[in-house]
């Protein structure tokens, strides 16, 4: 690791200040350390935002609302959410392994935006909203490509909201090696309508299937998606797996999802 | 099985001595160890595959904070520093030698490997080192890579001297008689296979620290090795040309090995070489990315087999040819591995009266690759027993009954193979049977249709293998061209209260060995197994061994082991018959205590070792002092473990995925001393080979990177990947050490690919599927299933 200089930010504003001088953000370090260690990043300060009040799952009536740094295990293990959305605490329950679940952030993980990572499917499945110091984020705005999202230079993520949703699941099959999904699907069935999105198997990162929600509003079942088409031409393509395997398990593992709502 | 004669003696499960100090995180590593004054020493290492290096430029990073010196190859040059030697070579088939090209420990001119080792930069600390060497600009021009083995032939050279990138072109056996048998044979069966190359892993990576003494100009370093003494030999030697007086090697706790941790490799040599120029102790601990880039990996062959068959489906002749992937350069066992190691196998535990093999040893643009547990017999039984099920599906056979009626029967032993080994005992069947009921193979198709109702293919796979272990008679490895002598050492030494002390020559980097030959004499003196120290790995405190290996520690270094205790109990009735006034002849030693034939005289074991140290009433016209004796074992023979393996699987025909739903084993290792640990023993070698059959896979791409240079993408199993295993045993004793044991420690690995893809094809074969390449990937698997489809619906 290169040397670099640790700081706790105080305050949200304290936090985006010291962003503005240079500062990286230390959320749960879970891919920001490595990547040091591996000294494939190097920032000068890393500016730590355990300090910022951000943790906290809040019930605000149609929705709830978990502050950036909460980690995957207080959102697997909170009552709150297990009653809400428990797709979400199931997702969140199922993230990395149990040291990586004390110490990974939503926030971390959203603001990262992981082309295998979990959580981007569950804001964009269920039409979350991205909280930030300067202003709410629509799910479906905010995941812009692979490891991109809509926040600014000088924006840091708070919070992200959920609409409280029983009809939903999450099903992750995973790499064999990093145990990321190689293809996980959330599906979930709301006031507005199906959502559906997909991680781990885009190359542009985690999308909706606009085919497959429409085939799931005219008719909620696994077999609504049979010979529905996924390009696997969009399609990550690596040694794991193929464009058009991967292509193959998102409708399977679709198909799953919905027989697990 | 032998009952021991004490509760903690041969046969009793003892939970492990050594356990205490892993468990509790009191291990002493070398990485645990810190020298006054030390520094620490970072390799830059290369980024392409095949280069020439044009220039060096080190100023800058001379000149960086902490930094003491940066080596090059060309300063390794000067001193005449020579590399690591291969330690066992072959003839050629037109009886020229191996080709074997110079292994520089810093690379001079060229780079061969992503990974090879380039420069060596020399810090007060890691982390200053680590900054200078992004200081440290290497201009190289890169050549051509060589990846794909099948075409290493027609790639761009890699070595001056190693025309055509063969390294060997190795056979053994009657090709003629091979080919009359495939051409007069009722049937034919043809398969190529390749066997995945893999990375050892071990959960230890490697480290060394080397310090100089400029008083009495001698060396001393710790390291990751299996064998220091080899360590040793060859730095001492042929590298660095110290005496070996001069140069202790000490090999302390050692967390895994597999194989990866026998060799000498350059990193070692560096850090000795550079304590005596800087006159301060040098230290290295590699990283997980430097394992994955610089340990020797294992196992990639292409095989081509073809065997024949009468008509009565007996096996009348198999034909092997091999291509081997050595990698960038010749490492110490790299070429034993796929021919001393393998081609002597392919008889398998069959009657198989003509085989013929040719074994192509190849130069790549990869890391070097050298044995892994089990090292040739597992290359050589999965091309087997593959073919084995392919055959039997051919002819229309039961797998079971096919591989019966071809055993190689009880009675015909010794029985000689035609490709050099003589196998002294073994009986196939018993082990087969057992193994059979244990997975209820009956009830196999009932299972089949059960999960067919639930949308899953299920098939059952066998492997009926055997391995030659217990490495080995010296005499003979001489004569197939080791550099080496492969007996065991043990010294016994009894203190004057009775305590033991037994230095050994093998080393124990996790087997197990504190308990299983603390066991070993503790049954034969008589003894508590807590008043019995196992030393090992100090080239300073134990005799001359050659370190583990082969499956060796207990039959060589075991059997040594007891030679020595023979020893002590033949002085120590000398000495018990001078006390007790009576004829040697008339003394006997059992349950600890010498006893004269119809007296009730009896002298304790401690009573005896007090006599022998406090010799006033002793027998010195006849006795030296003391007692303390040592044991050289050379065996007569390899030892040969066999068994059958059988594995059972679900696969989801949606996914691909592969589900190991059942593994039933029954190995026949001879007398065991420990069952449990034998047990662990076999889980450990199920896993790793279930790791080869499904998961793992090093893979470099076309341009010679490393793509699996982490746990994100080189897939290690777990143990939710695992079922329960059904292990249990049948014992016909070694005919050739007194112990009657065999070796345990490779046999999980070599028997369980070929049951676990075995039984994949069978659950696929409903559908025309007849071949699956390792690692049987979810991907792999569903594609065979789409193409099968497909090919049905034509």
């Amino acid at each position: 690791m290169h040397h670099t200089t640790y700081v706790r930010a105080g305050s949200t504003d304290d936090a985006v200040a010291r962003m503005a001088d240079g500062g990286q953000l230390l959320a749960g370090g879970m891919t920001l350390i490595p990547t040091m260690k591996q000294r494939l990043a190097s920032p000068e300060t890393l500016v730590d935002l355990a300090g910022c009040g951000l943790a906290g799952i809040e019930d605000e009536g149609d929705s709830i609302r978990i502050g950036a740094m909460t980690r995957h295990a207080d959102v697997a293990g909170s009552d709150l959410v297990q009653t809400a959305v428990p797709a979400l605490a199931a997702l969140a329950g199922g993230i990395g392994d149990r040291q990586v679940r004390n110490r990974g952030t939503i926030g971390g993980s959203v603001a990262n935006n992981d082309p295998s990572a979990c959580y981007p499917a569950a804001v964009l499945g269920l039409g979350g909203t991205v909280h930030t110091n300067k202003r709410d984020i629509a799910a479906d705005d905010f995941f812009t490509g692979m490891f991109e999202t809509a926040l600014d230079e000088d924006e840091m993520i708070t919070a992200v909201s959920f609409p409280k949703t029983g009809k939903a699941a999450y099903v992750k099959f995973p790499n064999p090696a990093s145990r990321y999904a190689m293809v996980g699907v959330f599906v979930a069935s709301g006031a507005d309508g199906t959502r559906l999105a997909v991680t781990g198997a885009g190359s542009d990162g985690v999308f909706r299937h606009a085919d497959m929600e429409a085939a799931l509003d005219a008719s909620f079942s696994a077999d609504s998606l049979d010979g529905i088409a996924v390009d696997a031409d969009e399609m990550i393509s690596d040694i794991h797996a193929s464009g058009d395997y991967r292509a193959h398990l998102v409708r399977e593992i679709a198909k799953r999802a919905v027989a697990a709502c | 099985m032998p009952e021991g004669s004490i509760k903690d003696g041969i046969g009793a499960s003892v939970r492990r001595k050594e356990d205490k100090r892993f468990l509790t995180g009191s291990g002493r590593y070398t990485a645990d160890i810190t020298r006054p004054g030390q520094l620490h020493v970072h390799f830059i290492r290369s980024v392409h595959a095949h280069a020439n290096i044009k220039a060096i430029r080190k100023d800058a990073a001379e000149a960086a904070e902490g930094v003491v010196a940066i080596f090059t190859g060309e300063d390794v040059a000067a001193d005449g520093i020579g590399g690591p030697i291969c330690g066992w070579v072959v003839t050629n088939r037109d009886g020229s030698p191996t080709n074997e090209p110079p292994h520089p420990i810093l690379a001079n001119g060229a780079v061969r490997y992503v990974g090879d080792h380039v420069v060596a930069v020399i810090a007060e600390t890691l982390e200053q080192a680590m900054d200078a060497a992004e200081l440290v600009e290497i201009e190289y021009e890169v050549l051509a890579p060589v990846v794909d083995l099948a075409n290493a032939g027609s790639g761009p050279q890699i070595h001056e001297n190693v025309p055509g990138n063969m390294y060997f072109d190795f056979e053994l056996g009657d090709e003629a008689a091979a080919t009359a048998a495939l051409e007069s044979a009722a049937t034919v069966v043809e398969l190529e296979v390749r066997n995945n190359r893999l990375i050892p892993n071990a959960m230890e990576p490697r480290a060394a620290l080397a310090e100089y003494d400029p008083i009495d100009d001698s060396y001393t370093l710790f390291t990751t090795s299996q064998n220091p003494h080899l360590t040793r030999l060859v730095i001492g030697a042929f590298m660095l040309s110290i005496p070996e007086s001069k140069l202790r090697v000490v090999a302390p706790d050692v967390g895994g090995g597999f194989g990866s941790k026998i060799y000498v490799y350059p990193e070692e040599a560096v850090c000795t070489w550079a304590s005596k120029k800087l006159q301060r102790p040098v230290k290295w601990t590699a990283d997980r990315s430097e394992s994955f880039l610089a340990d020797a990996h294992g196992r990639d062959h292409i095989n081509k087999v073809r065997m024949a068959l009468d008509k009565d489906n007996r096996i009348t002749g198999l034909r092997v040819d091999t291509v081997a992937n050595i990698g960038s350069y010749l490492s110490a066992f790299s070429v034993v591995t796929p021919t001393i190691l393998h081609a002597p196998l392919l008889s398998g535990c069959y009657q198989i009266p003509a085989i013929y093999t040719n074994v192509k040893g190849m130069a790549t643009t990869t890391a070097p690759v050298d044995a892994y547990r089990g090292a040739g017999r597992p290359e050589a039984t999965y091309l087997l027993e593959r073919v084995m099920d392919t055959a039997a599906r051919q002819v229309g056979m039961d797998p079971a009954a096919f591989r019966r009626m071809n055993f190689i029967p009880k009675d015909a032993f010794p029985y000689q193979t035609p490709v050099a080994l003589q196998y002294d005992i073994g009986d196939y069947e018993p082990p087969l049977d057992k193994a059979l009921e244990m997975i209820d193979y009956k009830g196999f198709e009932a299972r089949r249709a059960e999960a067919a109702s639930r949308g899953k293919y299920r098939g059952i796979g066998l492997s009926s293998y055997i391995e030659a272990c217990g490495i080995a008679p010296s005499a003979v490895a001489g004569a197939l061209g080791a550099r080496v002598g492969l007996y065991e050492s043990a010294t016994v030494r009894v203190d004057p209260t009775g305590t033991v002390n037994v230095f050994t020559g093998t080393h124990s980097h996790g087997q197990g060995h504190d308990t299983t030959f603390a066991q070993i004499v503790a049954d034969k003196l008589g003894v508590d197994i807590g008043s019995v120290e196992i030393i090992h790995g100090d080239s300073d405190r134990i005799p001359f061994g050659m370190g583990s290996y082969g499956s060796r520690s207990l039959a060589v270094g075991g059997a040594a082991i007891a030679k020595a205790v023979d020893k002590v109990i033949e002085k120590s009735k000398i000495i018990a018959a001078h006390l007790m006034e009576a004829a040697d002849a008339d003394v006997v030693f059992a349950d600890g205590k010498f006893t004269v034939a119809g007296t009730d005289n009896e002298k304790g074991f401690g009573e005896i070792a007090l006599a022998a140290y406090v010799p006033h009433n002793y027998p010195h016209d006849r006795l030296e002092p003391g007692l303390e004796e040592t044991a050289f074992y050379d065996p007569l023979n390899f030892t040969y473990p066999s068994g059958t393996h059988i594995a059972e699987v679900e696969i989801d025909p949606s996914t691909g995925v592969v589900e190991l739903v059942d593994w039933a084993c029954c190995d026949d290792f001879g007398n065991l001393i420990n069952p449990m640990i034998v047990e662990g023993q076999v889980h450990g070698g199920i896993a790793q080979g279930v790791g080869q059959a499904l998961l793992e896979n090093a893979h470099y791409d076309e341009t010679g990177q490393l793509i699996t240079a982490s746990y994100m993408d080189y897939c290690m199993p777990r143990a939710d990947d695992l079922p329960n295993f059904k292990v249990d045993y049948t014992v016909t004793a070694c005919t050739h050490n007194d112990l009657g044991v065999k070796g345990c420690g490779e046999a999980g690995a070599i028997a369980s690919p070929p049951a676990l893809i075995n039984a994949v094809i069978d659950a696929l074969a409903p559908l025309g599927v007849t071949d699956m390449s390792m690692p049987a990937t979810p991907e792999k698997v569903w594609r065979a299933i789409n193409d099968a489809q497909t090919e049905a619906a034509e």
